[in-house]
């Protein structure tokens, strides 16, 4: 069992496979939450400032629907439709197209999340901006987003984990990621114990370290503030 | 639509130019303003769905006056205080900061609220601040938004200089200050302030580290950075133990005898008695009555006032 892996893994060249994977998948995960983030905050600042007018509503609108239309199908689904219909005529990397499709994916959950931070900070604070005169771009920018990203940010990490983990499905569209090379050593011989256990490890240690780096992040940010 | 067939129904029997009645917009002042007025309310309606809160105010609050609002609860008085700097959008009337009508969306409101400081009950520091940032927030933001357009104005200016003759050349304007010397400025403000209270060595200390009464005072000198007019107190000592009140409304009454025209929402009846000018008894969305403490506390005509008085003193 071990020998076959073994062979399958250094002499057939199997680690360069899981390097390249273990790479893509890290990048597909974090550029994924960070175009997710910016998606997501934009969507959330045009919902929460939806009702002052009617451009502003007609902005909300369209977030609502982004929000819906990448919250009610799946991830797969997503992939295959931006793989084989949007950018079927276009010469594109097949790991640019997950990040794409992951970031648009991830936004509409982070919008929801940045929202509900938003709407989690007092709303005397906002009253207490604009009574100082500021505007509520203003308002909103120094005063109230800081609070909500602190507010926030073990939410995030919960996201970049569940999204690291959806990152296994990027194999649909040829991407190689960490599962597909794992796939590739286990379907050379079919020998599935070895291989996939050691998947499994991976992506386990992967998110022990985001849980850790996370917790590090939200310490920091607390720190200017004892409770 | 309706103001203009009120006012229409105001001079009837008088030939009306029709032209006149047209031009009048919803904003223009239904009776002439009175020139002392600081902040003029007129016919101030608000509604939340079908609960009256302010049922057809109309109220002048002239330069120096300490005016003390007293009242039960739910009687609209915070309502009230926050419809003078339209925090709450009112459904009806019109609110007048020195002339200029708040409630009209061309009249720039940020611009009219830096001279209208407010003061809350639950304090709202910003709690992602140091407190000297939390005072010198609003004053360096906007003295650096202001630096910036004079700098846009002045590149245009010198732009189109270029293109004109010798003789019609526009001048420039003058810049004193820069950046640096802005936020030097408003430090150095900001610390007079904090000496003046007492509390100079927690300027570098987040508001969750201070005392209720602490954190009020803050709050009111941060109100007192932007050199308003005005001060809107909103129950200013509701949320804070019975030793900190104490501290609290000094600093409101020292504010108080410097000239600084107030408005206060207060449940301390001896301190509204003690610093109003005028006071006024709010009930069910109206002013019940109103005059000078002397003639509320000690000889009330209202019969609700009366009862209302007898529960609290």
């Amino acid at each position: 069992m071990w020998d076959i892996f073994y062979e399958q893994f250094v002499t057939k060249g199997g680690y360069k496979n899981v390097l390249l994977g273990l790479r893509n998948t890290l990048i597909i995960a974090i550029a994924g939450l960070a175009i997710g983030i910016i998606i997501g905050t934009l969507v959330a600042v045009l919902q929460v400032a939806g009702k002052r007018n009617i451009v502003a509503y007609v902005f909300s609108w369209v977030g609502t629907v982004y929000t819906s239309l990448f919250r009610g199908t799946p991830i797969i689904v997503q992939l295959l439709i931006f793989h084989y219909i949007i950018f079927a005529s276009v010469e594109i990397d097949s790991l640019l197209e997950a990040v794409i499709v992951f970031g648009l994916n991830s936004g509409a959950y982070v919008s929801e999340i940045m929202r509900g931070g938003i709407m989690s900070v007092d709303i005397g604070q906002t009253e207490a901006g604009r009574t100082l005169g500021l505007s509520y771009a203003t308002t909103m920018l120094k005063v109230v987003f800081p609070q909500a990203i602190k507010n926030v940010v073990p939410t995030l990490g919960n996201e970049l984990i569940a999204l690291t983990k959806d990152t296994s499905v990027a194999s649909y569209v040829a991407t190689m990621d960490l599962t597909n090379a794992f796939r590739l050593i286990a379907s050379a011989k079919y020998e599935y114990i070895i291989p996939y256990l050691m998947l499994a490890l991976f992506y386990l240690v992967i998110i022990l370290i985001f849980t850790v780096l996370i917790r590090l992040v939200e310490r920091r940010m607390r720190k200017s503030e004892r409770r | 639509m309706k103001d203009v067939e009120k006012i229409v129904a105001s001079t009837e029997g008088i030939p009306v130019d029709e032209e006149i009645v047209e031009r009048r917009s919803r904003y223009d002042p239904v009776r002439p303003l009175d020139p002392e007025a600081l902040i003029e309310v007129q016919d101030l309606t608000k509604q939340y769905g079908d609960l009256v809160v302010l049922d057809n105010i109309s109220e002048v609050i002239r330069s120096g006056e300490k005016v003390a609002i007293i009242g039960p609860s739910g009687s609209g008085k915070s309502t009230f205080l926050r419809c003078l700097n339209v925090l709450e959008d009112p459904t009806s009337g019109n609110v007048f900061f020195e002339g200029n009508n708040l409630c009209n969306p061309h009249v720039d409101i940020n611009v009219q609220r830096r001279r209208m400081g407010m003061v809350f009950q639950q304090f709202n520091l910003f709690n992602n601040m140091t407190v000297l940032k939390n005072i010198t927030l609003a004053p360096v933001h906007i003295a650096l938004h202001d630096l910036r357009r004079e700098k846009m104005h002045n590149g245009w200016t010198k732009f189109c200089n270029l293109f004109r003759k010798k003789d019609k050349k526009q001048p420039l304007i003058p810049i004193q200050r820069d950046a640096k010397t802005i936020r030097a400025d408003a430090a150095e403000n900001a610390m007079r302030l904090l000496a003046r209270i007492g509390l100079a060595d927690k300027a570098n200390v987040y508001p969750s580290t201070l005392s209720g009464g602490q954190r009020q005072r803050i709050a009111i000198v941060r109100a007192l950075a932007m050199n308003p007019k005005v001060m809107l107190f909103d129950e200013p000592t509701s949320a804070l133990d019975p030793e900190m009140v104490g501290e609290v409304l000094e600093l409101i009454k020292e504010l108080a005898d410097e000239g600084m025209t107030m408005v206060i929402v207060t449940h301390e009846m001896g301190f509204a008695r003690e610093v109003a000018t005028r006071v006024f008894f709010m009930d069910g969305g109206k002013i019940r009555e109103q005059g000078t403490p002397e003639q509320v506390f000690g000889a009330p005509q209202d019969d609700r006032l009366k009862e209302f008085l007898s529960k609290v003193l």
